[in-house]
C-alpha cells in the first residue's frame, strides 16, 4: 500500500509537443492517499487511461514525477512498482485453468504454495467463481473471464495499489451492479488503495469515496459525490455529473447582476464586486435542474418561462422550459403536470445559483 | 420452404468432380493401375496383384532409405521449429528494422531448390568453398563428399538455412497478432520472460506452429532436389532419401510396377503422419 503522488505531471504522445492541444495530460498535481477508494471520472479521450498507465508504469510520462510514498518511481517498471491493474477487456492466460490464472501473480512473487491455495480460494469465493476454478479459462463466458482478470488484480495482498481501467465494460448491467458492490467490499476488507477509471458517474459514486473528474487532460475537480453535485468546480463537472446535467447559461454583466436575453439575474454583493475586478468576458451562471423551483405565485424573484417538453422518467419528470431564449431544464416530481406551451414561473434559490468565470466556479472567500 | 427433390441437381457437382478427377483422381489411379501390373513394354502388361507391394515392403534398400528419411525429418523438425521460434522472438517488432529483418530472412525462401543445392555444393567444398575451406582451416577435417557424418550435417545445415525462415516468418506473424494488453498484464503480474513465453506467446503461436510443423514435415519428407544436387545421395547411399530412391527406381531402372506400389505406400505414410500430427495437436486442445 502506498500514497501515490503525481507532481507536475504531463504527458504527450507526440515527440515534440508544442501547444497544450498536443498533450494527453496537461500539467497536474495530485495525491491519491493511502487506502482510499477513488474514481477517475471523465469522458472518452480525456486522458484518464493515460494517467492510469502512467501510475502503473506502462506509460512513461513525458514530464513530471510519479512518487510512491514520496519516492520517485518514474524509472521503475510495473513489476518493480508492485502494482495491480485490471484492464477494460478481459486478459486471461487461456492455456491455464481459472485456478492457475489466479495463482499466476502469486507464483511469480514466489508466495508459498499453501498460501497461494488459501488466497486463490478466498478471492474465488469473493468473485463467486469457486465452482469454475478447475475449468480451462478460455472456455469461460466474457463475464467470467473479466472476473478472472479482476481476480488476478485482487489476489496479491502486498500491492501498492490496484488500478481498474473501466473493468465492467463487458459485464452485463445486473452483474455490473453486484461486482461494483463487491469491489467496494473488497476495499473495505483489505484496505488497499484503489483507483477506478470510468466514464459512468453512477459507477464512480457507488465505488468511490472521492471522485476526480478529468476533462481535457486535467483534473478539474476532486471531491466527494455530494461536492461534485452541489458545487461543481468547473462547468464541465456541472454538465457531466447529474442527469440531466447542470443548466449553464452564458451571461453578460449588467448593473446589479448578469443578463441573458431579456432576463436579468441579480447577484450577491461579493459576486458583483468580483466581476468588476475580473476582466474576462467568459462569464456563465449554472443551476442544477433539481434546485430550480416552480413558483405558484408571480413575484419579483420569479421568471416567466414557457414549457417546451415534459419527459416522464417514471419516478420524476424533467421539464424543459424556455427562458430568455435559453433552454432550462427543471426536475419535478411525478405529480407535476402542465401542457406544452404553458407559462410557468421559475424561482432560482440564491445559494444554488453558481457563477463561473472562465469555466471555473467563483466562490466567496471564507471569512 | 418446400424442398423439391430433383436428381438433376447432381449435375451441379460435375465441375468440381471433373476438376478433382483431373488434378488428383486420374493421376492417382494411373499409379494404382501400375502398381498391380508388371509392364514389359507397350501391350505387354501382366496383372500381378499385390506382389509389388509385398516385394517393396521386404526391400532392404527401401527400408534403409525410409529410416534415413524419418531420421532426417525428425532432425529437421527438432532444429527448425525451436530455431524458427527463437528467430521470430528476436526480430524487431516494427519499424524499418523489422521490415529489413523480414526481407533478409525471407531471401533463402525465394531461391529455387536446385540453386540452393548448387550454392551449398560450392560453399561447402574444401578447396574453393568459403564454408568448407574455413572449417578445414580451423583444423577440423571436413569433407562432405567422402564422410557420411559430414554429408549429413551439410544436408541438414542446408535445409535449416533454406527453410527455418519459413518457420520464423509464420511465428513472427503469430507473435504480431498477440494484443499488447497480454504483455501489459504479464508485466503487471510480474511474469518472468520465460513465463511470458510459456503462457502467453507459445499458446498463441499454436495454430501457426501446427501449420509450420505440418509443412516442414511434409516438405522434408519429400525432399529431393537439394540433396540430389549437393551429394547425389552419397557417400554410398548415406544421404539417399525416399524420393531419390523412388526416382532411381521409376526412371533409372524403369521399374514402374514396383515404383508405383512404393509411391502409394509413400503417399500413405505422409498422409498418415500428417493426420496423426493434426489430430494429436487439435485433440490436446479439447477440455478433458
Amino acid at each position: 500500500m502506498a500514497e501515490i503522488q503525481l507532481k507536475a505531471l504531463a504527458h504527450s504522445y507526440i515527440a515534440n509537443p508544442v501547444g497544450p492541444d498536443d498533450y494527453a495530460i496537461r500539467q497536474l498535481d495530485h495525491i491519491w492517499h493511502k487506502g482510499g477508494a477513488y474514481a477517475l471520472l471523465g469522458p472518452s479521450g480525456c486522458g484518464k487511461s493515460t494517467m492510469l498507465n502512467i501510475i502503473s508504469g506502462l506509460v512513461q510520462p513525458s514530464e513530471g514525477e510519479v512518487l510512491f510514498d514520496g519516492k520517485r518511481v518514474n524509472e521503475l517498471s510495473p513489476r518493480d512498482r508492485n502494482i495491480a491493474q485490471v484492464f477494460q477487456f478481459p486478459v486471461i492466460y487461456d492455456s491455464m485453468t481459472v485456478y492457475e490464472n489466479l495463482a499466476f501473480p502469486l507464483k511469480n512473487n514466489k508466495v508459498p504454495a499453501a498460501k497461494i491455495k488459501a488466497r486463490v480460494q478466498e478471492i474465488a469465493e469473493v468473485l463467486e467463481i469457486e465452482d469454475k476454478l478447475h475449468k480451462k479459462a478460455k472456455n469461460l463466458t466474457a463475464d467470467e473471464k473479466q472476473k478472472v482478470s479482476m481476480g488476478r488484480g485482487l489476489v496479491r495482498e502486498d500491492v501498492s495499489a490496484i488500478l481498474f481501467d473501466e473493468p465492467l465494460t463487458v459485464i452485463d448491467p445486473q452483474l455490473k451492479w453486484k461486482l461494483r458492490r463487491k469491489l467496494k467490499q473488497i476495499h473495505e476488507q483489505f484496505d488497499i488503495t484503489m483507483v477506478y477509471v470510468t466514464h459512468d458517474q453512477l459507477e464512480a459514486s457507488t465505488f468511490a469515496d472521492k471522485i476526480a473528474v478529468m476533462y481535457d487532460g486535467q483534473i478539474v475537480q476532486f471531491g466527494s459525490p455530494t461536492e461534485l453535485f452541489e458545487a461543481p468546480n468547473h462547468t464541465f463537472v456541472g454538465y457531466f455529473i447529474g442527469s440531466p446535467g447542470m443548466n449553464i447559461v452564458e451571461v453578460e454583466r449588467c448593473s446589479g447582476g448578469v443578463r441573458f436575453g431579456s432576463i436579468v439575474l441579480p447577484l450577491e454583493a461579493w459576486q458583483l464586486e468580483l466581476l468588476e475586478r475580473i476582466k474576462s468576458r467568459n462569464v456563465k451562471v449554472g443551476i442544477r435542474p433539481e434546485f430550480i423551483e416552480i413558483s405558484p405565485v408571480v413575484s419579483d424573484e420569479t421568471y416567466a418561462a414557457e414549457v417546451l417538453d415534459i419527459e416522464d422518467l417514471g419516478t420524476y419528470k424533467i421539464v424543459t422550459t424556455q427562458l430568455g431564449g435559453q433552454e432550462m431544464k427543471v426536475r419535478q416530481n411525478e405529480e407535476f403536470d402542465a401542457t406544452i406551451g404553458a407559462r410557468i414561473d421559475l424561482l432560482f434559490p440564491k445559494q444554488w445559483l453558481l457563477l463561473y468565470v472562465d469555466e471555473f466556479l467563483v466562490q466567496e472567500k471564507q471569512p | 420452404m418446400n424442398k423439391i427433390p430433383d436428381n438433376r441437381a447432381w449435375w451441379l457437382v460435375l465441375p468440381v468432380f471433373l476438376l478433382v478427377a483431373f488434378s488428383a483422381l486420374i493421376p492417382l489411379m494411373t499409379v494404382v493401375n501400375y502398381s498391380v501390373q508388371d509392364i514389359f513394354g507397350p501391350g505387354q502388361a501382366y496383372y500381378v496383384g499385390t506382389e509389388w507391394f509385398k516385394e517393396v515392403l521386404a526391400d532392404e534398400r527401401l527400408r534403409d532409405s525410409l529410416v534415413r528419411q524419418f531420421v532426417f525429418s525428425g532432425f529437421v523438425l527438432l532444429i527448425q521449429i525451436p530455431l524458427g521460434i527463437g528467430v521470430a522472438l528476436m526480430m524487431p517488432r516494427s519499424g524499418i528494422k523489422g521490415s529489413l529483418c523480414l526481407i533478409l530472412i525471407a531471401i533463402p525462401l525465394l531461391i529455387p531448390w536446385n540453386v540452393v543445392g548448387t550454392i551449398w555444393q560450392i560453399f561447402a567444398r574444401g578447396d574453393i568453398g568459403l564454408f568448407g575451406w574455413g572449417i578445414n582451416q580451423l583444423g577440423i577435417d571436413y569433407n562432405y563428399t567422402g564422410d557420411t557424418l559430414d554429408a549429413w550435417l551439410t544436408v541438414l545445415l542446408m535445409d535449416v538455412w533454406h527453410w527455418t525462415p519459413l518457420v520464423a516468418l509464420l511465428c513472427y506473424s503469430g507473435l504480431r497478432a498477440i494484443p499488447e494488453a497480454f504483455y501489459q498484464a504479464a508485466e503487471i503480474d510480474r511474469a518472468s520472460k520465460w513465463a511470458v513465453f510459456r503462457y502467453i506467446q507459445l499458446p498463441r503461436l499454436k495454430s501457426v506452429l501446427i501449420i509450420a510443423v505440418l509443412l516442414r514435415f511434409m516438405d522434408s519428407f519429400m525432399i529431393y532436389i537439394e540433396p540430389f544436387v549437393l551429394t547425389g545421395g552419397g557417400p554410398g547411399s548415406s544421404t539417399t532419401f525416399l524420393s531419390q530412391t523412388l526416382t532411381t527406381m521409376a526412371i533409372g531402372q524403369f521399374d514402374l510396377g514396383r515404383a508405383a506400389a512404393f509411391s502409394l505406400i509413400y503417399f500413405l505414410i505422409v498422409l498418415l503422419i500428417s493426420w496423426l500430427f493434426f489430430t494429436a495437436i487439435t485433440h490436446a486442445d479439447k477440455e478433458k
